[in-house]
């Protein structure tokens, strides 16, 4: 191998770079070929350039080139749709991409509502033609990008905290951003099986659960950057703050749409149906201090 | 707590299961919670009950077989892998 591979190397070397630059399937440069012959690896190197050259003269028809490029297209199209429509069996993509159409002036309004939401007045979810509002043009569409990046944000965030206190570990990280997944899924499952169990007739999907639990992600975050930057009494502070103004926002946002669906009288029709109702938006709503809490403490000492 | 999604597996598995050996006749009749007792009348409020009692009995219909092969899968896993 080594001795066939230093004979036959002579011709490739001998033809240069210019006739290099004529083939035309060759998709780039070949410049191992004008290497300096004083590498020190400079056989091994040799031994490569031969064997690219070799490939190429494989597909140096042009027809069976033209033929297999356009089979293999054929057929990469062809994979893509169907693991598009696999995919869309599970997950609407559609539906999922209108939670992803936000753009920053979205982003700071929502971020500062969801700070101080005591003077929002408007709490309703625009429609237009029967479909609700893209988050860009509706402040109180919920959204799932200010939640992933959120969340992303928080396990850079606990790293940092857990580095400064020289407690740091990468499946630490690991551990954290499960951690905090599992609580999401929990509370998701937990609260669609409340509304299944209520019967609430509301046009709140997974999605939209999601959406709404993922905004205690902030609330994590302010926390722990106040605790770091002011020690204990900052973070407690922030997390006072932070949990009556997401308790505050949970239950302006989630009263339009779970107690809604009534009566068109209002909300203070006492049957039962509504104060379960009632009692569902408030659990929701005092979990998330809780959880704030329970996954934040830790990260500050 | 520390949860892996590991944990959440096994406890979604074991609530599942827990769900599956609920017994229609022997045991769920006998609490008043049978898929007979529970489907009332088909006013517009069917109640927390019956919810609950569907909710069940559509558990265990939907997952019987599935779970076979999930706790298959679980058990060699657990004593191949500890």
């Amino acid at each position: 191998m080594a001795h066939q591979g230093y004979r036959q190397n002579m011709k490739p070397r001998a033809r240069g770079p210019s006739t290099m630059a004529g083939d035309p399937n060759q998709l780039f440069e070949d410049t191992s070929a004008g290497m300096p012959p004083s590498q020190p690896g400079g056989y091994p190197n040799q031994s490569y350039d031969m064997g690219n050259f070799s490939v190429n003269n494989i597909f140096g028809d042009s027809v069976v080139s033209d033929l297999a490029m356009a089979y293999g297209s054929n057929l990469a199209n062809q994979s893509k749709e169907m693991v598009n429509k696999e995919i869309n069996r599970f997950m609407p993509i559609n539906k999922l991409k209108y939670f992803f159409a936000v753009d920053t002036k979205y982003v700071v309004k929502k971020l500062a509502l969801l700070m101080f939401p005591y003077t929002h007045q408007n709490w309703e979810v625009r429609y237009s033609r029967d479909s609700p509002l893209t988050p860009r043009c509706d402040v109180n569409a919920p959204d799932l990008y200010i939640p992933s990046m959120a969340f992303i944000t928080y396990i850079l965030l606990a790293g940092m905290a857990l580095g400064i206190q020289k407690r740091f570990s990468p499946e630490v990280l690991g551990m954290c951003a499960s951690t905090a997944l599992v609580w999401i899924i929990i509370e998701v499952l937990a609260l669609l099986l409340c509304l299944y169990l209520v019967t609430v007739h509301t046009d709140l999907t997974t999605f939209d659960i999601l959406a709404y639990s993922g905004y205690k992600y902030v609330g994590m975050i302010l926390s722990v950057l106040f605790g770091l930057l002011f020690g204990k009494d900052g973070y407690y502070v922030a997390l006072a703050w932070t949990s009556c103004a997401l308790m505050f926002f949970i239950v302006r946002s989630l009263r339009m749409k779970i107690l809604s669906t009534v009566s068109s009288e209002g909300m203070v029709s006492y049957n039962a149906k509504n104060q379960i109702r009632l009692y569902i938006t408030m659990a929701t709503a005092l979990f998330q201090p809780v959880i704030i809490y329970w996954l934040t403490f830790h990260l500050i000492r | 707590m520390a949860f892996t999604l590991y944990s959440l597996i096994q406890a979604a598995i074991l609530c599942v299961n827990a769900v599956a050996v609920l017994h229609e006749e022997r045991f769920l009749s006998k609490i008043g919670w049978g898929a007979d007792h529970g489907i009332g009348g088909f006013g517009d409020e069917p109640g927390i009950k019956s919810q609950l009692v569907n909710l069940i009995r559509s558990v265990r219909t939907v997952m019987r077989v599935p779970l076979i092969a999930v706790n298959s899968v679980t058990i060699v896993l657990l004593l191949l892998f500890g």
